[in-house]
């Protein structure tokens, strides 16, 4: 990084520090903290949106969207969710592969799960053992933001579904006694009200969201706990930077900044929260002016 | 391929060092998974079992403290909730973890009276009580939260009641004030000792390593999604020990909640829902 860099071994402390820090693999780790935000920006959304629907879905009066939705809601309230952060990848992988085996080896003879095994041919892996690096690197981080996407999109459709069934009874009596149809009902009524009361559940979703992307490491990115592990591990003087085992105080940067990052979102919220309630009577903000 | 009897009788506890000594590596029969994965239940059972029982008391300490009017104990505890509640559970463990591996390897006499115990600094980056440690301190946090938000909810009237009746300090807290806050925070705790639960799979996937291959329940799962490269039998059989485990708490917590709130007319009774608080 700095042209007094070329050797490290006779730095004084100052220097020594600024050529460390700015080594490629501690790059490699500043950037990393971009993929956990990226997976944040990426899975909230999408979360929210897998949310909304199966909230919609879960009070529909349809048996067929209704079903679902409620196994949807219920699946996350048993089972640890970190099931489903293995799980989910994993099998999305699998049938990912399946489907192009099918279509792009139909005259493969042999079956795919040879006992232990799961073949299938060269030409359906994903991603191709041809294909350069990056695309293994961004087919992993897809998987994982899927598997995030699905799990807190059942956590998000049991908030909503809550916050739905606070908005008062009276407001979609009376737009049926207007002659709303259900959509409008749901789009001019149930939607627009239902924000203030999901907005502290939404609020907790998103402190948790934060708390569960240090996950990424179990799916196989190269996300912040693996350079933390990688970096920290003790160096010998094999090595530019020689240095005993720091792991403990990458650890700690980490958890600094995931403090931070907590409570920023904390004061977001809170800021959020009290301009929705504008105009609102609530028990705690009076009437809300 | 083993049958069901020779399954169990291998594997029933090999999760605690008991049976044959190899993991199942070929030929791996639907007994096996289900076994091998149910005895590694048992250490999810062990790690939530006494992080609550004992996160439990350190949860009421903590309340107590978070209440007070004394800067001195206040301010510790407020900072104590803060980086629990506001850190990864994951980060935690590895954090802890390098800790504990730092910590010089020494043997520590504590003197019982009439017996003299060596405990050793090494046992802690083990996952018995290292793991535990960390679950029990996160547990803490969260309780304590909970707690402390019932400790404000307790009505004025009772403590003013407790007063008028001469009731004061440790006897006025032991029958007033720790009673109503039991009750008020009851069914949030119920949700607290669901998600503490769940979050006892993080163990052996942190930094805690599964001494010889004796892991919980999800280990084992991950275990046999690895070698038969399907993840679509062992997952779904440690969801279902799971589903059974909440169920199981949910009814032993609705328990104490009737005991808790025996007094009050039928349907007066606070409900216990679950709703989902998930990871920390």
């Amino acid at each position: 990084m700095f042209s007094f860099c070329t050797d490290p071994s006779t730095l004084p402390d100052w220097q020594w520090w600024a050529c460390y820090l700015t080594t490629g693999k501690h790059l490699a780790f500043y950037a990393s903290f971009g993929t956990v935000l990226l997976l944040l920006a990426l899975a909230a959304p999408a979360a929210l949106a897998l949310g909304l629907a199966g909230a919609l879905a879960a009070r529909s009066t349809n048996p067929l969207l209704a079903w679902p939705g409620r196994i949807y809601t219920a699946m996350v309230r048993g089972v640890p969710d970190i099931i489903f952060f293995l799980f989910v990848p994993l099998a999305l992988d699998q049938l990912f592969e399946i489907i192009r085996h099918r279509i792009k080896c139909p005259d493969w003879e042999q079956p795919i799960w040879q006992g232990n095994d799961f073949v299938v041919c060269p030409a359906a892996k994903l991603p191709l053992s041809s294909a350069p690096q990056w695309v293994h690197e961004v087919y992993g981080f897809t998987l994982a933001l899927i598997a995030f996407a699905i799990v807190f999109g059942a956590f998000a459709a049991n908030t909503l579904r809550g916050a739905m069934d606070a908005v008062p009874k009276g407001q979609i009596e009376a737009a049926e006694a207007y002659g709303f149809s259900r959509g409008q009902i749901i789009r001019r009524i149930l939607l627009p009200q239902m924000w203030i009361y999901a907005l502290p559940g939404l609020g907790n979703l998103w402190q948790i969201l934060i708390k569960a992307t240090p996950l990424l490491f179990l799916l196989g990115v190269e996300d912040v706990v693996y350079w933390a592990k990688e970096l920290g591990s003790s160096k010998t003087s094999a090595f530019a930077y020689p240095h005993p085992d720091w792991r403990l105080w990458y650890f700690l940067a980490l958890l600094v900044w995931y403090l931070g990052l907590t409570k920023i979102s904390e004061a977001v919220f809170a800021r959020l929260d009290a301009r929705v309630s504008r105009g609102i009577v609530t028990v705690k903000g009076g009437n809300g002016a | 391929m083993m049958s069901c009897a020779e399954a169990i009788s291998a594997y029933g506890l090999r999760a605690i060092g008991i049976g044959e000594r190899l993991l199942p590596k070929h030929d791996i029969g639907l007994c096996e998974q289900v076994v091998l994965i149910g005895s590694g239940l048992i250490w999810n059972i062990y790690f939530a079992f006494f992080a609550l029982l004992f996160g439990f008391f350190l949860a009421t300490a903590i309340a107590l403290a978070r209440a007070s009017e004394r800067w001195w104990l206040r301010k510790p505890a407020g900072w104590f909730i803060f980086i629990f509640r506001g850190s990864p559970l994951f980060i935690q463990f590895f954090f802890a973890y390098e800790l504990f591996v730092l910590l010089p390897k020494i043997g520590i006499d504590i003197p019982l009276g009439f017996t003299t115990i060596t405990v050793e600094t090494r046992w802690l980056t083990r996952a018995w009580l290292g793991a535990l440690i960390v679950l029990l301190l996160n547990t803490s946090a969260y309780a304590a939260e909970i707690f402390h938000g019932a400790l404000k909810a307790v009505p004025r009237g009772d403590i003013e009641a407790a007063d008028a009746y001469g009731l004061s300090g440790w006897r006025r807290f032991r029958r007033i004030v720790w009673p109503t806050m039991l009750r008020l925070a009851w069914p949030s705790y119920t949700n607290e000792a669901i998600f503490l639960t769940h979050a006892t799979t993080l163990v052996f996937f942190s930094s805690f390593p599964a001494w010889r291959q004796e892991g919980d329940a999800l280990y084992y799962a991950s275990y046999f999604a690895e070698k038969t490269f399907n993840p679509f039998v062992s997952y779904p059989i440690v969801a279902a020990y799971f589903v059974a485990l909440t169920l199981t708490i949910i009814f032993l917590f609705g328990r104490i909640n009737r005991r808790l709130n025996r007094h009050l007319p039928r349907t007066g009774r606070p409900r216990l829902r679950i709703r989902p608080r998930f990871l920390r």
